[in-house]
């Protein structure tokens, strides 16, 4: 069993995918880590020896960012905006696109579910 | 895309000079300004900015971790006093 930084790994899949469902790692990270580590990307994760994890593992701790800590930054980097009183905090407060995408339409991933408008009416078809 | 760091960070020269005065001098005074695209330095640390938004003078008490945003950032020119009909009823009956 592969357990690394806290996450489980999934078993049947390659060790440079399987490394990407570690927050704070992508495909180019597991690459890296990879080759640093010395293991070979095509190998399944229930191949992996043990000395293999203990090296992935091992450098995964000493030189990067991940889950947790990963998280816990990026969250006061956002307070830190916020608290700051600057634009880009305002916006985070209020839930609406930061880097000034148009809001007029769009923006729902920010936004979340549509709301309807009282009393707005339905645009009719002619 | 970023600024070169060959340039270093934009301060509108006017304003650099005032504020190393204002630190030769070792006093604050509220420094007026238009010029909202100018980074905030080290420098400028403790002093108050007016920073014109388009209407009037907002002012920005400068701390230690605003260095490196533009004044402009804590000047905000658009005022969003919400939408009308009933969803401003709603609004109030529960605040953010």
């Amino acid at each position: 069993m592969a357990r690394i930084a806290g996450v489980d790994l999934p078993r049947e899949k390659r060790v440079e995918i399987a490394l990407t469902y570690i927050f704070g790692v992508g495909r180019p990270t597991s690459l890296r880590i990879l080759t640093e580590a010395g293991v070979p990307a095509e190998t399944r994760v229930r191949d992996l020896t043990d000395t293999e994890v203990a090296r992935l593992r091992q450098f995964i701790e000493r030189a990067l960012k991940v889950e947790g800590s990963l998280r816990t930054e990026v969250a006061m980097n956002i307070k830190r905006l916020m608290d700051i009183g600057s634009y880009r905090g305002t916006r985070h407060r209020r839930g609406l696109p930061v880097r000034g995408q148009r809001t007029h339409t769009n923006a729902r991933t920010k936004k979340g579910p549509r709301r309807a408008i009282a009393g707005k009416k339905k645009a009719t078809k002619k | 895309m970023a600024r070169s760091i060959k340039k270093g960070p934009f301060v509108q020269e006017a304003l650099l000079l005032k504020v190393e005065a204002l630190n030769l001098k070792n006093e604050k005074k509220v420094v007026k300004t238009w010029s909202r695209a100018s980074t905030i330095l080290p420098e400028f640390v403790g002093h108050t900015f007016a920073v014109h938004n388009g209407n009037k003078f907002v002012p920005v008490y400068v701390t230690e971790n605003m260095v490196g945003h533009k004044l402009g950032e804590f000047s905000p020119t658009r005022l969003f006093r919400g939408h009308t009909g009933k969803m401003v009823a709603d609004k109030k009956a529960k605040p953010q």
